[in-house]
């Protein structure tokens, strides 16, 4: 049985891989939902069918790191998988409803003809916003803490439903739907591409809004967090992370105006990676906050050296595919792919 | 109000039914792309466009089936969680790595070149295009081995310890993924896949004979489906001997429950029908074959069989479940098999394609292999309870602290939302068998659907341009 537990530190390095595949989840599965978000306000039906195909090759692979956040969080932490999944049950439960609605959405609306493909535009677009409204408020419920007695959620059912995780339940619709909008900047053209712009310009003023009410509420609503941001020397370090932010808003917005196709996209994720550090430094160590460390839910050092092996092996040969995926479909989307 | 809902049964319902319903997919999905596989490699091979076409055509269905299997297949990695949550802290060291590997493998690879086989034409070459299609068949063969070694594992547990705290810590991971039922259930559940495939595949050939449509491309699909019955059935029966005996060794009990065997005995009968009554410990109304259970499971005529009265009543499996499945999942391997003889002598009379009792035949068994893959596990995991992990941990013992109205609710959604998305899935899986293969002067994909689209854009797009 090999174990690298005593020469390097597995919790850590493993907290630090599942933070990362959750992000990309969030960064790939976020354009993704957000197209469905967008999807029924299209000025046609013809700009449907190019952002459909603008993410029909990918949604697969995207979804594909939800499953990786799940099972790598039961494999290198069972503990916090076993405490969070019972405090979350309604919400997941639905998300992954909306995952299943929107998911068989892209093989039956293009097989659907008339009033039924209506059915599926909107399915699409229900599964896509309710999927991403139950991770943002899981998201709002999970910063507040989850109660914890034993090795067990002791919470009640509701918990995860409040006013504060409605907000950013919201405010991860807004969210997903700027990634949408910068994405089919970058993949569509004249009339869609037009709108995507219009919509862009719209959603931008909400994200920075809710941004800025969540930087808010965090620090009020936990004194940990609250001496962690505000006292020196942290408060220069830490000051990094929303001052970078404000730059790329700005810069994003201008984007926006000079008719850039592929800045607003990488801008936008620019933005959404400082938030997501953000709120990692928040939240370290707490894997359930603010119960149970990532260092007591760690799985043995043997299960974590297992995977991890897979992982350093694997990981890159994932990424490089996924890259020579999006390489093969760059460019333009059309409304008329075939297969 | 206080609604008394059992937790732990509707956790179990729930599962059985998300689970029963998601392995319809990889069930034909893993066989599909094999097949997929060989009929582009024959049209890279011989330039025959009748490859391609069928290719293209049952692609198609790939996309559909696949699609339904990605999404319910999500939903049983949060599940392990939300319902089975002790399980999952208790066996998390042992099974996490196990399905790890399974998304590092296989998902991913499945997912991304799943793109480029559908989108790729044109983008690729006809090599790449082909060299994906091998890689999505061989994610789901990978996928196959690393959840299959997870479930044998909980059936025939070994490599591992139990701490003070009640924990599992793993020793030896060679003999946890190669544990003792897994090479059997691995190569059973593989072939029955292709089987499964086989069947389809030759239903909807059998089907295009029968009206005699698209007979060129019919006659691919029949011929290949029936060399599947006729080489590949027979092999299933073999395995499926050697995986019982494998199971007689590990879990006797489930043998006895498939037998419907109550007492320890030489010379055990086959019971060929009969019902088994849990309360009463016998299998009323049975019809006998004497010594016949005792030869196939001990190759002997005399040797001893267990009986289920060997355990404590509350040991024992669900037993008409058990034994119904298994003669269900017995029935129709052995009418695969007939259907390989049939073609073999139909064959050699040179008239497989113009017998029409024949095509009907196929026609009727379409169906065939998802029903015999449903009984099998219905076999293999009602057969191993009331054990989670076998002879180590409980069922009742595993599930999450949550009540029985929010498990309730769960499973009544799921309910709903998968016969809506099976039922569109079969129509449209239908319609595509309808279409048949080949071009056709509008292909559903890409346009527009309704007659005249009502917007803005769509009046620039006829007025000439492609502005949208």
């Amino acid at each position: 049985m090999f174990n690298f537990g005593d020469v390097i530190d597995l919790p850590l390095i493993w907290y630090a891989l599942i933070a990362t595949a959750i992000f990309l989840y969030v960064l790939l599965d976020g354009f993704d939902l957000g197209v469905g978000i967008l999807f029924p306000f299209a000025p046609s039906d013809t700009c449907r069918d190019r952002m459909m195909n603008s993410i029909a090759p990918f949604w697969d692979g995207n979804e594909t790191w939800l499953v990786l956040g799940g099972g790598g969080l039961f494999a290198a932490f069972p503990l916090a998988y076993a405490i969070l999944m019972p405090a979350f049950y309604m919400p997941v439960t639905i998300m992954l409803l909306g995952l299943i609605l929107r998911g068989v959405s892209f093989e039956f609306r293009f097989k659907a003809e008339g009033r039924s493909r209506r059915l599926w535009d909107y399915l699409f677009h229900f599964g896509s916003l309710v999927a991403t409204l139950t991770q943002g408020m899981m998201l709002g419920a999970y910063v507040q803490g989850i109660q914890v007695s034993g090795r067990a959620f002791a919470g009640s059912a509701l918990d995860w439903l409040n006013a504060f995780s409605l907000m950013t339940g919201v405010a991860l619709v807004c969210g997903y739907g700027l990634l949408a909008a910068v994405w089919l900047i970058m993949k569509t053209e004249d009339i869609t591409q037009d709108w995507a712009r219009k919509c862009a310009g719209y959603l931008f003023g909400y994200v920075a809004l809710f941004m800025g009410l969540v930087s808010l509420c965090m620090p009020l609503m936990n004194d940990r967090i609250r001496e962690l941001w505000w006292t020196l020397p942290n408060f220069y370090f830490l000051s990094i992370m929303p001052l970078s932010c404000v730059v790329m808003f700005v810069l994003l917005w201008r984007s926006l105006h000079h008719q850039y196709e592929y800045r607003p996209f990488f801008l936008a994720q620019g933005i959404f990676l400082m938030n997501y550090i953000g709120l990692g430094i928040s939240m370290y160590p707490w894997l359930v906050p603010f119960e149970v460390t990532f260092r007591k839910a760690a799985a043995v050092p043997e299960s974590q050296s297992l995977l991890l092996v897979g992982t350093v092996i694997m990981l890159p040969v994932i990424l490089a595919y996924t890259a020579y995926c999006y390489y093969v479909f760059r460019g333009k989307s059309s409304h008329e792919a075939t297969y | 109000m206080q609604i008394d809902l059992d937790p732990l049964f509707l956790a179990r319902a729930q599962f059985a039914f998300t689970v029963s319903f998601h392995i319809l997919f990889p069930a034909f999905t893993i066989g599909l792309a094999s097949w997929l596989a060989v009929v582009e490699w024959r049209w890279l091979k011989t330039g025959d466009e009748r490859f391609k076409e069928v290719y293209r055509m049952w692609v198609k269905i790939f996309a559909v089936t696949f699609g339904m299997g990605v999404v319910s297949g999500v939903v049983l990695s949060y599940q392990f969680g939300t319902n089975w949550s002790v399980f999952s802290d208790k066996v998390g060291n042992v099974l996490g790595p196990l399905l790890g590997y399974e998304v590092l493998t296989a998902f991913f690879l499945e997912a991304s070149f799943l793109g480029i086989m559908l989108f790729g034409w044109g983008r690729v070459s006809p090599k790449m295009h082909f060299a994906s299609t091998v890689i999505v068949a061989a994610g789901t063969l990978l996928s196959a081995f690393w959840i299959l070694s997870a479930n044998s594992w909980m059936q025939t547990p070994q490599g591992f310890r139990i701490g003070a705290d009640g924990l599992f810590y793993p020793t030896n991971w060679i003999e946890i993924i190669f544990n003792p039922s897994f090479p059997y259930r691995l190569f059973h559940m593989v072939i029955a896949a292709y089987l499964t495939t086989a069947f389809v595949v030759g239903g909807v050939g059998g089907f295009y004979l029968l009206r005699q449509k698209f007979v060129p491309h019919a006659r691919i699909m029949f011929g290949m489906a029936m060399i599947m019955a006729v080489f590949v059935a027979p092999l299933q029966l073999l395995v499926g001997d050697m995986h019982g005996l494998n199971t007689l060794e590990h879990q006797p009990a489930k043998v006895a429950a498939m037998e419907g065997l109550w007492d320890t005995q030489r010379g055990a009968p086959l019971k060929l029908f009969g019902w088994p009554d849990q309360e009463a410990e016998e299998t009323k109304y049975a019809l006998n074959i004497p010594k016949l259970s005792s030869l196939i499971l001990t190759h002997s005529l005399d040797g001893e069989v267990k009986g289920l009265k060997d355990w404590p009543k509350e040991e024992r499996p669900p037993t008409a479940v058990v034994f119904w499945s298994f003669r269900i999942m017995v029935g129709i391997g052995m009418a695969m098999i007939l259907t390989g003889v049939f073609a073999a002598v139909l064959h050699w009379r040179k008239r497989l394609f113009e017998t029409r009792w024949f095509q009907w035949w196929c026609v009727v068994l379409t169906p065939a292999g998802f029903i015999a893959v449903l009984a099998g596990w219905w076999v293999t995991e009602v057969g191993r309870q009331p054990w989670i992990v076998y002879e180590v941990m409980l069922t009742a013992e595993s599930a999450s602290p949550v009540g029985g109205l929010q498990v309730g609710l769960s499973l009544l959604a799921f309910i709903i939302i998968y016969l809506l998305v099976f039922g569109a899935g079969v129509y449209y899986i239908a319609r595509l068998v309808q279409k048949g293969p080949g071009e056709r002067t509008q292909d559903a994909y890409g346009t527009h659907g309704v007659d005249k689209p009502p917007i803005v854009t769509d009046l620039v797009a006829e007025s000439g341009g492609e502005h949208v």
